[in-house]
């Protein structure tokens, strides 16, 4: 039994130590909005956070995670209402919607960190996260939208 | 007729379509139009047709028939409907269809497929009359109640109105009534220009879900007791199983079983990394088959062979060859592209629970036909044991016009008799996709000597996508394949345009954009090039030749004039023109790039398109936007090679795709116009490289010839 803590909630997961965090997040805790995109850390559709930081899930261990507080979509904002989650809305940015809790996570641990990123820290910090449909401009919109909103680079 | 033979029928409805520049089928009876009126009048439910339901509450069902892979048509189908039937929008909600002939697309002959940017095309008229033929049920219902003429009555946002006397009942009010009401034999849709809400840039019902990570995609269907499965294939395409040893395989912990189908071995665990581990363990010898040393340039060579040799005429204006010899200034140009896969995000997948007489089948595909088509083989069940159960793709692209999964998914459920997800690697997507065909075209042109064109001649040598879904036409011509260049709008008087058709063995497919996706490349680079030879303008150029041509006159004046063409560029920059007619849908392009140490940078890409009546503005700029960057990841990155029979490129690191930092900002300009809606989701990839070729050269002077871009 491996124990982590998921979203504030403690999970004992009966898996082999070596899964990968997503499939530990998906297969056995049941949250489903990491997605599986390349299971190489080339596309970062399975970011999560790890005590805040942006991580790629499908590359890391679960025995890595320790006592670390793992972070998923479902967990950003108990509401839904994350500043990043209200600008993607009213930026409407998705498509096909499959990278895009990737896109957030990443850009939520960029916030966290740069509260008023420019454009070139923004390229720094979501480069690890690929969009086919090409949502890219909307998601650039987004996170100005979030880091101008009251309380949104916080 | 087979259920197969359906599916090709359905297809060659879609070459119909985009052969005559979009014009829209309706010859088809839809059944579902006609048939559920008064089924649950009892109920207290109003359902005048398959694709709206009102409950008494006023709640308000609309049956989504056209998939959501992104392109926005879980908002824009329902709109059409409720524009129509003056609904409440805030109340509308939606379903997904199953398989079912009923909710059939008229333009691929009634089958369900989301493809060829066919679904405002070929739904809007049948969703319209849908909520029309509702509305006049409630407005017959009300007349009866208030005993006033039907006339008088009106509608708006779920209600209907008695102005003269200010009355009003609301729909649910009406639904016993309504549904007992006969449906009108025909109905009067209303003009654009009274839409309340087709027009307007509503947000998406599927974007809340997207953003919290509740949305469902075929990788997240749990089903109880369901394992998971991974399917080992032939690196080489054609080659099979020669035997294999499962023992340390299925030796291992979570893996439970291991079995043949038709597409490799598949092994079955509880989960996806007990089954990736028993995939390291499997022992397979292959008998790699006829295709073990293919190359791809064996391909071409083969190829530029065949170019040599006449072709099946497509179109043949005045005498070209002639004309050739007889002009000033002739020249002849040859062109290369690769095989390019899709890489949907979301890598192939599909989920299915096979029993002794049902086959339910959960899948993110873009045929609810198609996949119900492969389980029922796949199953040995008949039709209605089958149920297909659709989910959000996470990107389809064409890919997922396929039914592959399916098969893989039914075979293992069946085999093992449990509920099984087959979940395909980005590898596996990679290497085992069906390709956008590798192509290779000779161009030749001639100016008069005031720099006037005179001829434009082409020959593509093409696999052909007609004859995978059955065979060619009479006259040998894929016209999917010289969709942009038969369909050449310039005022030309001596075009003349030649398919060859041949097939190297490896899989190919629908790609986004399908034959515009070479055209709009290759014709507006050589027009481009046959514009510097004449010493004109590029913009102007193309102009001169759409003297007859009003609609697309515009749309190029107008991306001229926002992107500021004839002003100063800075220092360093190049721009490139670029327009065609693709999916009903005129759109033109100017992009603008610099080049550094041979690496070409886009700067930013102005994209005008009249595509007709619009029904969300916003969704025709997003499809724009992603369009376009889809176009030029594929003319700056994207090739697929093949080395003895298999593909070279396994992951995002070697079929690399733009990311951010090198995304442009893509500005989109909409026409007004009150023309038949056109498609939208596949004419601005078709453009793109056209218009970025263009711009290269005109900042390098290099003419590029063979895709993707390589400068050094």
């Amino acid at each position: 039994m491996i124990s982590l803590t998921v979203n504030g909630k403690q999970y004992n997961v009966d898996v082999a130590p070596d899964t990968p965090l997503l499939w530990v997040i998906r297969d056995a805790v049941g949250l489903t909005g990491t997605k599986f995109g390349c299971g190489l850390q080339q596309c970062g559709a399975c970011t999560v956070h790890l005590d805040g930081a942006a991580i790629r899930s499908c590359g890391y261990a679960v025995s890595s995670v320790g006592t670390k507080k793992v972070t998923t979509i479902e967990g950003l904002s108990p509401t839904s209402n994350h500043p990043l989650q209200q600008a993607w809305v009213a930026e409407q940015v998705p498509q096909c919607g499959y990278c895009q809790s990737g896109q957030i996570m990443s850009a939520a641990a960029l916030l966290a960190k740069t509260p008023k990123p420019t454009d070139a820290e923004i390229d720094t910090a979501m480069n690890g996260n690929i969009c086919r449909c090409g949502t890219y401009q909307r998601i650039r919109s987004a996170i100005h939208r979030a880091a101008a909103a009251p309380g949104g680079g916080k | 007729m087979t259920s197969t033979n359906n599916r090709h029928i359905s297809r060659r409805n879609f070459l119909k379509v985009s052969a005559t520049g979009g014009a829209v089928l309706f010859s088809v009876c839809i059944p579902g139009l006609r048939g559920a009126a008064t089924l649950e009048a009892a109920n207290g439910v109003f359902e005048p047709n398959v694709w709206v339901k009102i409950g008494a509450d006023d709640s308000t069902t609309i049956t989504l028939s056209m998939l959501e892979m992104g392109q926005g048509v879980m908002t824009s189908m329902p709109m059409l409907v409720a524009e129509e039937l003056d609904l409440d929008w805030n109340k509308v909600k939606t379903v997904w269809a199953p398989a079912d002939p009923r909710y059939g697309n008229p333009n691929f002959g009634g089958a369900q497929l989301t493809a060829g940017s066919n679904s405002v095309r070929g739904m809007w008229k049948l969703l319209r009359e849908a909520g029309a033929s509702a509305r006049s049920m409630l407005i017959t219902a009300a007349a009866q109640t208030w005993n006033v003429p039907e006339n008088t009555c009106t509608t708006d946002k779920g209600e209907v109105i008695h102005a003269a006397s200010n009355r009003r009942l609301r729909y649910g009010a009406l639904v016993d009534k309504a549904a007992v009401v006969p449906v009108p034999k025909t109905v009067s849709l209303k003009s654009p220009k009274d839409f309340k809400i087709a027009g307007k840039s509503l947000p998406r019902l599927d974007i809340p879900e997207k953003v919290n990570g509740t949305a469902g995609f075929g990788l997240d269907v749990q089903r109880p007791g369901m394992l998971i499965a991974r399917v080992v294939r032939c690196p080489v395409f054609g080659g099979k199983v020669a035997s294999f040893n499962a023992d340390k395989a299925k030796a291992l912990p979570g893996v439970r079983n291991v079995v043949k189908i038709s597409s490799g071995i598949a092994v079955v665990a509880d989960n996806y990394w007990a089954a990736s581990k028993g995939v390291e363990a499997l022992v397979v010898t292959w008998d790699e088959g006829p295709l073990k040393t293919l190359n791809s340039a064996d391909i071409m060579k083969k190829y530029v062979a065949l170019a040599e040799q006449p072709g099946k005429v497509a179109r043949n204006d005045g005498d070209a060859p002639a004309a050739l010899k007889s002009n000033a200034k002739s020249f002849e140009r040859s062109f290369e592209l690769p095989f390019l896969a899709h890489a949907t995000m979301e890598p192939m997948n599909c989920t299915a629970d096979v029993r002794a007489n049902s086959c339910d089948v959960w899948v993110p595909t873009q045929g609810q036909t198609a996949s119900h088509e492969a389980a029922m083989a796949a199953s040995g069940l008949k039709a209605d044991a089958v149920s297909i159960h659709t989910t959000y793709l996470g990107g389809g692209f064409g890919r997922r016009g396929e039914a592959d999964f399916v098969t893989d998914a039914v075979e293992t459920s069946k085999a093992v008799g449990k509920p099984v997800k087959v979940v395909w690697t980005r590898e596996d997507d990679m290497q085992h996709d069906y390709y956008r065909p590798v192509t290779y075209l000779k161009m030749s042109g001639a100016l008069d000597a005031s720099g006037k064109p005179t001829v434009f001649m082409q020959r593509i040598v093409q696999q052909s996508l007609l004859k995978k879904l059955g065979s060619l036409p009479p006259d040998g011509v894929d016209r999917i394949s010289v969709d942009g260049s038969a369909t050449l709008p310039y005022d030309i008087p001596n075009i003349r345009v030649e398919y060859t058709e041949t097939d190297p063995g490896i899989p190919y497919g629908f790609w986004r954009s399908v034959g515009c996706s070479v055209q709009g490349y290759v014709v507006e680079a050589f027009i481009d090039e046959m514009a510097k030879a004449a010493g004109k303008d590029p913009y102007q150029f193309r102009r001169d030749l759409l003297g007859k041509q009003p609609r697309h006159r515009a749309v190029l004046d107008l991306v001229a004039e926002k992107s500021g063409w004839t002003k100063p560029l800075p220092a360093g920059r190049g721009r490139g023109i670029a327009m065609m007619e693709a999916f009903g849908s005129i759109l033109a392009q100017v992009a603008e790039v610099s080049v550094t140490n041979n690496a070409v940078k886009v700067h930013k890409v102005w994209c005008a398109v009249d595509c007709g009546w619009v029904i969300n503005p916003d969704t025709v700029k997003a499809q724009m936007e992603g369009g376009t960057l889809f176009g030029l990841t594929a003319a700056l990155k994207g090739e697929i090679t093949i080395q003895n029979g298999r593909v070279v490129q396994r992951h995002f690191n070697d079929y690399p795709v733009i990311r951010h930092n090198e995304a442009p900002e893509v500005e989109v300009h909409l026409v007004s116009s009150m023309e038949t809606p056109g498609g939208i989701g596949e004419p601005s990839t078709a453009i793109a490289a056209g218009a970025l070729v263009n711009a290269v050269a005109a900042v390098t002077g290099k003419r590029i010839y063979k895709l993707p871009i390589r400068l050094a």
